[in-house]
């Protein structure tokens, strides 16, 4: 059987740590000019959907949304087969001159990044694109580096970091847990 | 991996349960974001050589299927061999043996011999998506009519839609029956009894002979198109009695309980199985049929290029 959840982040402090991540991401452009917020599908959405509503309290100011499908930009097609639903990209046409905060839920191998960055260049050419994630596991497989970090943990091989979220999940929270193909 | 995936090949709707048909139709409805970008291409079938291999002349078809898979960034290269004197078996087992030895990925094939797409995919590695074979099945054209009706109505569970016209001839009315019998419509069909199958009443559809009572009964219409040889070889009186007794007319429409969506496959004949009125009206849903064909035509070539289970197997293993 597997193991029990460790939990990471319980509900309160995962809003405590989204609200510093939004703050930071405000301190780190002077301001919330040309910004947008990308989240990657699924969590990223919504995990951008609220880091940009704790900017629009706190600035008073509208904060722009997309939302970003990478599996047709992924490099395992081949190996792994498709992934049976492909989520929903919708960005403003050109991102020319934006800046552009990709935003995720779990940073790993680097690879989804790798993917976004090269789907987001289809859309133009921001002047800026830095990375917000929830949760640095460590282990990554490319030179690919977060500019803002919710919390960091080093989870091995063998675990899986998971962000559960209400919209999606029914509670907030991060948990570490045994992968399930372990035998 | 848990859920439906498709096999090899997409010969037909057929051999398709519900929830592969829904995996399709899932899958093409993200993707059709893709041909509003400015850059309208994304990299998932990157190296990947698809032929398509068209033994029967097709427009529409044939460019919608290149459309997907260059906005997929597969290499494509198109063979058109109608006029080919030589005998149709012997053909494809050549073309299928000289295919291989390029190493190719995949084939889109349309030939006028039912299946004719069912003997390649059975002799080479390769998968094989069938765009048209002779009066079998066009599996593709059936999936963007169901993806366009479902854009419209939602679930097609308890909808009612009927084919009009030479249903006897039509592989996109075969396709159009599996698909939407699948999905839980309930289908029916209307046209000359010599353009029905002769077993109709055993195909487990409603049959109107008469197209007022089609239009009365219908949320939409999926209105064939009558082809003119048929003329020729006597099935139909006249094109002029055709359109008389059997077209889809704006003063038919009119007398209708309800709006109903007016979908055709192309090409038309105007002023024949469907008046211009009609065609180019408020209900008709035929340029978005093309449109989803596309998508829906990424789908397929994205779900097919995927569904390797030996190289998932392989991989897992690593």
């Amino acid at each position: 059987m597997p193991g029990k959840p460790t939990v990471v982040l319980d509900a309160r402090s995962m809003a405590r740590t989204l609200r510093r991540m939004a703050d930071e991401v405000v301190e780190l452009f002077s301001g919330t000019d040309d910004l947008i917020l990308v989240g990657i599908q699924r969590r990223g959405v919504q995990l951008a959907e609220r880091m940009a509503g704790y900017i629009e309290e706190r600035e008073g100011v509208a904060v722009t949304r997309g939302a970003l499908d990478i599996t047709l930009y992924r490099d395992d097609l081949q190996t792994i087969g498709p992934r049976p639903v492909v989520g929903k990209t919708d960005l403003p046409l050109s991102l020319d001159g934006r800046i552009v905060v990709i935003v995720d839920d779990v940073l790993y191998t680097g690879r989804t990044v790798r993917a976004a960055m090269d789907e987001l260049a289809d859309f133009g050419r921001p002047s800026r694109i830095a990375l917000a994630v929830l949760v640095d596991r460590g282990g990554r497989e490319l030179p690919i580096h977060a500019d803002i970090v919710g919390k960091k943990v080093q989870a091995a091989a063998h675990l899986r970091v998971d962000v559960l979220i209400g919209d999606v999940d029914g509670e907030d929270a991060v948990v570490i847990v045994p992968r399930e193909d372990q035998g | 991996m848990s859920g439906p995936v498709l096999g090899k090949d997409l010969l037909g709707l057929e051999e398709l349960s519900a929830d592969q048909i829904r995996l399709i139709l899932d899958t093409a409805q993200p993707l059709k974001e893709i041909s509003e970008r400015t850059i309208k291409k994304v990299p998932a079938l990157r190296g990947m050589t698809i032929v398509n291999l068209f033994f029967e002349a097709s427009t529409r078809t044939r460019i919608s299927f290149e459309f997907a898979e260059k906005r997929l960034s597969a290499d494509t290269v198109n063979v058109a061999a109608a006029g080919s004197s030589i005998s149709k078996g012997e053909t494809l087992v050549d073309t299928a043996r000289n295919l291989e030895a390029m190493r190719i990925d995949m084939v889109v094939i349309r030939h006028g011999a039912s299946g004719a797409a069912r003997f390649l995919a059975d002799r080479i590695k390769s998968n094989v998506i069938n765009a048209g074979d002779g009066t079998h099945e066009h599996p593709t054209q059936g999936l963007l009519d169901l993806l366009t009706l479902r854009d419209r109505l939602g679930d097609l569970a308890g909808r009612r839609v009927c084919l009009v016209g030479d249903v006897l001839h039509s592989r996109v009315a075969r396709s159009n029956l599996w698909g939407l019998k699948k999905l839980g419509a309930d289908v029916a069909v209307c046209g000359p009894r010599s353009l029905l199958p002769n077993a109709v009443d055993e195909l487990g559809v409603r049959v109107f002979d008469r197209i007022e009572a089609a239009i009365e009964w219908a949320e939409a219409l999926n209105v064939l198109r009558l082809q003119l040889e048929r003329m020729q070889a006597g099935y139909i009186p006249s094109l002029r009695e055709y359109n008389r007794v059997f077209g889809v007319t704006r003063e038919r429409l009119e007398r209708a309980p309800r709006d109903i969506i007016i979908m055709h496959p192309g090409p038309m004949n105007r002023g024949v199985e469907i008046d211009s009125d009609v065609a180019d009206g408020p209900h008709s849903v035929i340029l978005e049929q093309v449109t989803n064909g596309v998508a829906v035509r990424m789908a397929v070539l994205y779900l097919l290029a995927g569904g390797r289970p030996e190289l998932a197997e392989a991989a897992k293993g690593a």
